[in-house]
């Protein structure tokens, strides 16, 4: 035990170190402004704070719609025990979303102007209210939780009464969501490099994100099971994987037609800066995808979870390619993060997994029952 | 008032900074002391510069269908009808997406500015509504800026090209740039050697946008009926397949 103790130990003193350094970035961002804490500059006005934090965290909690829609809607392989898990990734990864913009927005103190002051030929719009909108679906999503904690009988009737039209609100707005921060980027055809520019950006957002949503749940559901030592729903991982697998060869067969379809197939092999990137992303979509096409979740656990890391990986770098990679070359400037826009992200990271690891510990999140032999517990808590 | 715009002559300037002192008077912009007039910032809403033996002019281009206009997501940036691309600092809310979507890098931030704003060249809309001209064409001596209404002086810019080819390049840059700009410019050299883009194409930026999101009402429609449906279709097997057992039970039961 006293083993267990000092590890847990050094992860909260790692987590006070960060939240220690993200506290004093907070106060020289919001004292000096962007200019002081970042390495932003009127060639690069956006940064690693939209690539990671906004574009990449909104991608990473899609989890709570493609499971809204594969357990509510399609009814689809046993997704009931890892459904909460989802909404819960879902609804934290929203607020940090938010908090993230606040940090990012140069005037957030205007930040309800979004609510009364429209362009509607603005994505940005689109994205504002998605944001807005689907922080509040998932609040109510998240609440039951919260009154089955405290025992509260009439609001959790009010909520189940309207579960489905509620659930049905959160896919569209979610769809809207993943493909919009793709729309963002239509509009600069001459800045973004031909290996992300696309007309289809917001389809290919869609479904990276909408396949990153059952590899984020594979991850913190295996991690929590061993972090928790309780059993895992293998029924529902195996579903899971069998889903990922199909949502990988989808969106790696529907990226690859793209670039042959613009003829930018070429400059995969031209060996720049951007094919570097490019091929280091498709690989965190490929590896997987060979990986689940060869190993089954019921035998080879560690395999599945190594495999639902690398995908949301390849998410994110993806969103980092399109952000910041891809529109390095144009913009005629360089941009690599400054240290304090590190700390930020991590520390909006930290406080995102303490929000879930509480939530985990106070509320019914994961399911009781234990679906698992000892055995199989001993691979999850291997693999973690 | 037709829609207004400015013609700059590249080969008339003679790289006095008249049109930025001007500039920095009208918009109240700070002067450092230290002269870094090395490109638009967000205290320079207009350079002069030199490169390939030539002086030109940066500044907003004013686009008709200005990309920063539609991507500003509070309305920001207005398109006036005399055509200028004003921005208003109480309505941003410093998003950027104005300096990202934009194709010529011109709008610039106040990055140390704890109370930001955007900035860029406005036309000088306060006196311009009122029928002056730009600070920038009226302090230009040798009438390198001029002012006036486009159309008119599209017209100029062609008449000078078509009288003096060997003058000019022959192209009018902003005459047909991602759907025409306010701003014209004519040069003695490539425009490329300046470093302005020739590559922007004559289509308008926001319309690429605007095609998703003029579809933004269907996909709310048909995702509703789309997956109304599907969980209909999908709860009715689900209930009736629980109405089968419960039958079959009480069949057992009986028999």
């Amino acid at each position: 035990m006293p083993r267990i103790i000092g590890k847990i130990t050094f992860w909260r003193v790692l987590a006070a170190v960060i939240i220690v350094l993200g506290l004093i970035v907070t106060v020289r961002r919001f004292f000096f402004g962007l200019g002081t804490v970042t390495n932003l500059s009127d060639g690069f006005p956006w940064g690693l704070w939209i690539g990671f934090d906004v574009v990449s965290g909104v991608a990473l909690a899609a989890g709570a719609f493609s499971f809204a829609f594969l357990c509510h809607v399609v009814g689809y392989g046993k997704c009931h025990p890892v459904i909460r898990p989802a909404i819960l990734t879902g609804f934290i990864g929203y607020i940090l979303v938010c908090v993230g913009l606040m940090y990012d927005l140069g005037k957030y103190y205007y930040i309800w102007h979004a609510i009364t002051m429209w362009n509607h030929h603005s994505v940005m719009l689109e994205v504002a209210w998605c944001v807005m909108l689907y922080t509040t679906v998932l609040a109510i999503e998240f609440s039951p939780m919260v009154f089955e904690k405290f025992n509260l009988d009439t609001p959790r009737r009010i909520i189940a009464a309207v579960t489905i039209p509620l659930i049905i609100t959160g896919i569209i707005l979610s769809m809207l969501h993943q493909s919009s921060l793709g729309s963002l980027f239509l509009i600069v055809p001459e800045k973004l490099h031909p290996l992300w520019y696309s007309p289809l950006l917001p389809v290919l957002f869609f479904i990276s994100a909408f396949t990153a949503g059952p590899a984020m749940v594979i991850f913190e559901s295996t991690l929590s099971a061993r972090v928790f030592k309780r059993g895992l729903p293998m029924e529902t991982i195996c579903n899971l994987s069998r889903f990922l697998l199909m949502g990988l060869v989808v969106y790696v067969a529907f990226r690859i037609q793209d670039l042959v379809a613009r003829g930018a197939l070429g400059e995969i092999f031209t060996g720049s800066f951007e094919s570097i990137h490019f091929i280091l992303e498709m690989l965190l979509f490929i590896i997987p995808m060979i990986i689940l096409a060869r190993r089954r979740a019921e035998e080879h656990l560690n395999w599945v979870f190594a495999a639902s890391i690398m995908v949301p990986l390849g998410v994110v770098y993806n969103r980092i390619n399109t952000c910041i990679v891809g529109m390095i070359r144009s913009s005629g400037t360089s941009y690599f993060p400054k240290w304090d826009e590190f700390v930020i992200s991590i520390f909006l990271v930290t406080l995102g997994v303490i929000a879930f690891y509480l939530a985990d510990k106070y509320l019914p999140v994961f399911p009781k029952e234990e679906e698992l032999l000892p055995g199989e517990l001993g691979a999850a808590a291997e693999s973690a | 008032m037709g829609k207004v715009g400015l013609l700059v002559d590249f080969t008339e300037c003679i790289g006095c900074q008249a049109c930025v002192k001007a500039c920095k008077e009208q918009n109240n912009l700070p002067r450092p002391s230290y002269t870094d007039y090395s490109d638009l910032t967000a205290e320079n809403y207009t350079v002069v510069l030199e490169k390939a033996g030539t002086n030109f002019r940066k500044l907003c281009m004013h686009c008709h269908e200005a990309a920063c206009v539609s991507a500003c997501p509070v309305g920001a940036l207005q398109k006036t009808p005399e055509g200028a691309v004003t921005y208003d600092a109480g309505v941003c809310i410093g998003c950027r997406y104005c300096m990202i979507a934009c194709p010529f890098q011109v709008p610039k931030f106040e990055w140390d500015n704890p109370f930001p704003a955007v900035r860029k060249c406005i036309y000088c809309y306060d006196i311009v509504k009122e029928g002056e001209q730009t600070a920038c064409a009226r302090a230009c001596p040798t009438g390198a800026t001029m002012f006036g209404e486009r159309d008119r002086l599209l017209q100029v810019a062609k008449r000078r090209l078509a009288a003096q080819p060997d003058r000019y390049v022959d192209y009018i840059y902003g005459e047909k740039e991602v759907g025409g700009t306010s701003t014209l410019f004519l040069s003695g050299v490539p425009f490329d050697k300046l470093g302005f883009r020739m590559d922007l194409g004559e289509k308008s930026l926001p319309e690429l946008t605007w095609v998703v999101l003029n579809k933004v009402p269907n996909i709310v429609i048909t995702g509703y009926l789309l997956l109304g449906g599907i969980w209909w279709i999908v709860d009715r097997r689900k209930r009736m397949e629980a109405e089968r057992l419960a039958e079959e039970e009480e069949h057992e039961e009986s028999a």
